[in-house]
């Protein structure tokens, strides 16, 4: 059961959800609601925007300034909200298609302003509200209604793009970890400048019954069984971390300044004149 | 001043005329009174080369349409622009066009008689070293859209459309730096001077 | 706090952003395109002299999101583009209609389809401005045809979204855009401002509208007030709902809180209608070379009248209407293949013979040119 203090969080009018029994989504949310509690903050000065899929709806359940938006540009509502009132904190949940695939362009601007926002990102390898459709990170050969002869196209590294976009925090857990989750998504809160927490997570609906991981016990076995931690993941070869899923901070900020900072330096410039 | 007193200054990209055309809106708007006025421009993709035209209308009352139609004055930098914008001039009108880069005088025969033909532009016609004034007499050829300023400030003078001091001060208000301030003015003196000294063709 | 009140000398394209500094606009976002960059360099210089924010997004899509993304947060803001990136701002809008966010967008229109022609003017948007974002909504957008207009038009636009609660358009093209005229800067004085809650937090129910204006209070974000923002369709909590009744009330309402308010909204000049025997209906640019064709016409004895609507949506059709005379001449000049002369032909309801006179050369119309259709009765 949730705490007091999660509780206070939560928009009991809005229930009940729309996720499936068993879906990794709520174990994300209690995390990263743990995470809002542990850090004190503010329910009237945190934002939590969205896109469109699955993971979008959390943002209506969770008592706070919220805002689900369209397919794949949440992170464009999100900066413009942050940009015009920097005191908030600004999170931004979304799916692996609306981050990586339609919101792609938008993902990666938003890791090289390096913005204060903290993007959590559902990745359960699939569109799962619309019925299973294939995704930037379907692994290759799995089965989706739109690759129903195994797909063919390779995967993103979420974090990898991360890092290489200019993300100054940068970490990958699953929910079969849900501490670690609430860790991460603490962390990457703190961090100021553009955050990045990829959580792997699973649609047994949609994914996992046409990809032997019929039930949400076999999809946490399978995260469990597969997740290799990061410190151990440097020693091991190329070879021994195929289909595994290497957990950890990747990053852990950089010195990179953040966005709206460096704009309030533009205004004391120009108010200067 | 009688109706519309419009100007069009044509040119290549990067020759100043579009900045030259917007002084003179600036000397009409801010400058003198009573003097309603239009500025526009038209250009293609390119920042440097390629046509490009700028135009101005004049008028004691509101203007409607924004846009040249028969120009009173003209003042043309290159050959393509002498043969594309010189016939609509306004019959009695002027034309100025810069003795280096336009070789070939619209209406003009080869020997530099009147064309004896429809060809003939009904306009006073000034052939000028403006090009060559600010290339060889100031050593900046970047000023040459001063030196057809100050042309057409003199012209403006004699028409009595406004006073060349409201064109240094537009120039004064629009270089923030002095000195290239006191470059463009010095440009723009060369050119009123070379007009006032001329005699059309 | 840099000066407002001047007289200046200035392309359309920075009066506008000028007018929307003096109406409180406190936010730019969006993505370069000619014929309307002007306006977001003027924004990037002024804005943060007045601690306002400016950037530049990655595209179009993000730069509209960005808009209603502060809009959220409580700031009045604008974005502008051209053509093709106003197709691409269409997606966004849709969600500012539907979620009421006040924005301002700007399309300094250019010759299409595509790429067109960046550098040519063109009025081929304004039926996209009316219909271009999917489904149903108001649609406000005006039609400004001199840089005095750009300036009194960008106020006028934020007052109205902020007053209805939803995006407002300004259809300019290139002329327009790109010409310079004298223009009177001023500040403006009754502001429209957003109507903030007048309940305390526990007791804010985000979209339930006043019976009156049937526009809702709207809370910015962090100002105290939590509710949720959302692109489906909602209840007056503002949660998805598939309950017919409520689909049905949320819908109706965004059609009529306009449409209620259409004569305080519609705006156009006319010249020399009283006696009119052929009026000439154009807007923007065109409207320019429509009034001197009429002028010069007058000249000649031909009774020409002109009829120039400023704002294109809502149409000023009853306006239009009560002006014409059984039996005369409309001609309706515009630099497309035709689009508003279907609002001018169902404005009449065939009192009079509507005839359209297209141009598509990328060129503004010569006044010579409608002058000769005046000449021959259209």
């Amino acid at each position: 059961m949730p705490s007091p203090e999660v509780i206070k969080w939560l928009r009991f009018k809005f229930f009940p959800h729309i996720w499936c029994p068993g879906c990794g989504h709520g174990v994300i949310m209690h995390s990263l609601l743990r995470a809002l509690v542990g850090l004190k903050l503010d329910q009237d000065k945190t934002v939590i925007a969205s896109g469109i899929g699955c993971s979008s709806r959390m943002p209506g359940y969770i008592d706070a300034c919220t805002v689900h938006t369209t397919h794949g540009r949440s992170l464009g509502f999100a900066t413009g909200i942050k940009m015009h009132n920097p005191e908030l904190t600004v999170l931004d949940v979304m799916g692996d298609g609306d981050c990586t695939a339609i919101g792609g362009n938008h993902f990666i601007h938003a890791c090289r302003r390096n913005i204060d926002i903290t993007a959590v990102v559902m990745n359960n390898n699939i569109y799962g509200m619309t019925g299973g459709q294939a995704s930037p990170t379907t692994p290759p050969g799995a089965w989706a209604t739109t690759a129903p002869w195994g797909a063919i196209d390779p995967a993103f590294d979420i974090c990898k793009l991360a890092e290489g976009a200019g993300a100054s925090y940068v970490a990958r857990s699953t929910i079969a970890n849900p501490k670690q989750v609430e860790q991460y998504i603490t962390n990457g809160i703190k961090n100021k400048g553009f955050s990045v927490i990829e959580i792997i997570t699973h649609c047994h609906t949609q994914f996992g019954r046409k990809n032997n991981r019929r039930t949400p016990i076999d999809n946490y076995n399978f995260f469990k069984e597969s997740s290799v931690p990061l410190a151990r993941a440097k020693d091991m070869s190329k070879e021994e971390l195929k289909g595994k899923i290497v957990c950890g901070e990747f990053l852990t900020g950089t010195d990179a300044p953040e966005y709206t900072e460096k704009y309030g330096e533009v205004i004391k410039r120009a108010e200067g004149e | 001043m009688e109706g519309r007193y419009e100007i069009r200054i044509a040119g290549s990209g990067g020759q100043g005329v579009i900045v030259a055309t917007e002084l003179i809106g600036m000397a009409a708007a801010l400058y003198e009174k009573d003097l309603f006025v239009v500025q526009s421009q038209a250009y293609g993709p390119e920042a440097r080369g390629g046509k490009s035209k700028a135009e101005v209308v004049l008028s004691k009352e509101a203007i409607d349409y924004p846009k040249v139609i028969a120009p009173r004055l003209q003042v043309i930098l290159t050959q393509p622009a002498a043969d594309e914008f010189a016939p609509d001039t306004m019959p009695g009108g002027r034309i100025v066009y810069d003795d280096f880069f336009v070789t070939s005088i619209p209406g003009f025969s080869e020997e530099g008689g009147v064309e004896h033909s429809e060809n003939v532009i009904d306009a006073h016609t000034y052939v000028l070293p403006i090009v060559r004034t600010a290339r060889d007499k100031i050593g900046r050829e970047i000023v040459t859209n001063m030196v057809a300023l100050g042309a057409a400030g003199r012209v403006l003078e004699l028409d009595k459309v406004m006073s060349p001091d409201s064109l240094r001060k537009a120039i004064v208000n629009h270089f923030t730096d002095k000195k290239i301030a006191d470059l463009n003015i010095q440009a723009f003196n060369e050119g009123y001077a070379l007009f006032k000294e001329s005699v059309w063709l | 706090m840099a000066e407002i009140n001047r007289v200046a000398f200035m392309q359309g394209n920075e009066a506008l952003a000028h007018g929307a500094i003096a109406a409180g606009c406190r936010f730019y976002g969006g993505y370069p395109i000619t014929p309307s960059t002007e306006v977001a360099e003027i924004m990037a210089y002024e804005l943060p002299k007045f601690g306002g924010k400016f950037i530049q997004m990655e595209d179009e899509i993000a730069g509209m999101a960005a808009v209603i993304g502060a809009s959220i947060a409580g700031a009045k803001t604008i974005t502008a583009t051209s053509g093709p990136g106003f197709s691409l701002k269409q997606e966004n809008l849709g969600l500012a209609y539907e979620a009421e966010i006040p924005v301002v967008v700007v399309d300094v229109m250019r010759g299409g389809p595509s790429t067109g022609l960046p550098t040519k003017v063109a009025q081929q948007d304004v039926m996209q401005a009316r219909w271009g974002s999917h489904g149903d909504h108001g649609t406000i957008a005006y039609v400004p045809s001199s840089v005095q207009e750009c300036y009194d038009l960008a106020i006028e636009a934020f007052n109205m979204s902020e007053k209805f609660r939803q995006p407002v358009l300004i259809m300019s093209d290139e002329v327009v855009g790109h010409m310079r005229e004298k223009v009177t800067l001023y500040k403006p004085e009754n502001l429209i401002e957003r109507a903030k809650p007048s309940v305390p937090p526990d007791k804010f129910v985000p979209y339930l509208a006043d019976t009156k204006t049937q526009v809702p209070e709207m809370a910015a974000f962090g100002d105290g007030y939590r509710w949720h923002v959302t692109g489906l369709t909602h209840n007056d909590w503002g949660f998805p709902t598939n309950n017919p009744k409520e689909i049905e009330k949320k819908m109706l309402r965004l059609m009529s809180k306009v449409n209620e308010c259409r004569d305080e909204i519609v705006k156009f000049e006319t010249f020399h209608m009283e006696d009119a025997e052929i009026v000439v209906v154009a807007y923007g640019s065109v409207g320019r070379s429509a009034l001197r064709a009429v002028r010069d016409a007058r000249k000649v004895g031909i009774k020409a009248g002109f009829f120039r609507p400023i704002t294109i949506w809502p149409f000023p059709d009853k306006e239009l209407e009560s002006m014409i005379k059984q039996g005369v001449s409309i001609l309706v000049p515009e630099v497309n293949c035709g689009q508003m002369v279907n609002e001018v032909e169902r404005a009449v309801h065939g009192k009079a013979k509507v005839t359209l006179q297209s141009l598509v050369n990328g060129e503004l119309f010569k006044p010579s040119e409608i002058f000769a259709r005046i000449k021959e009765g259209c």
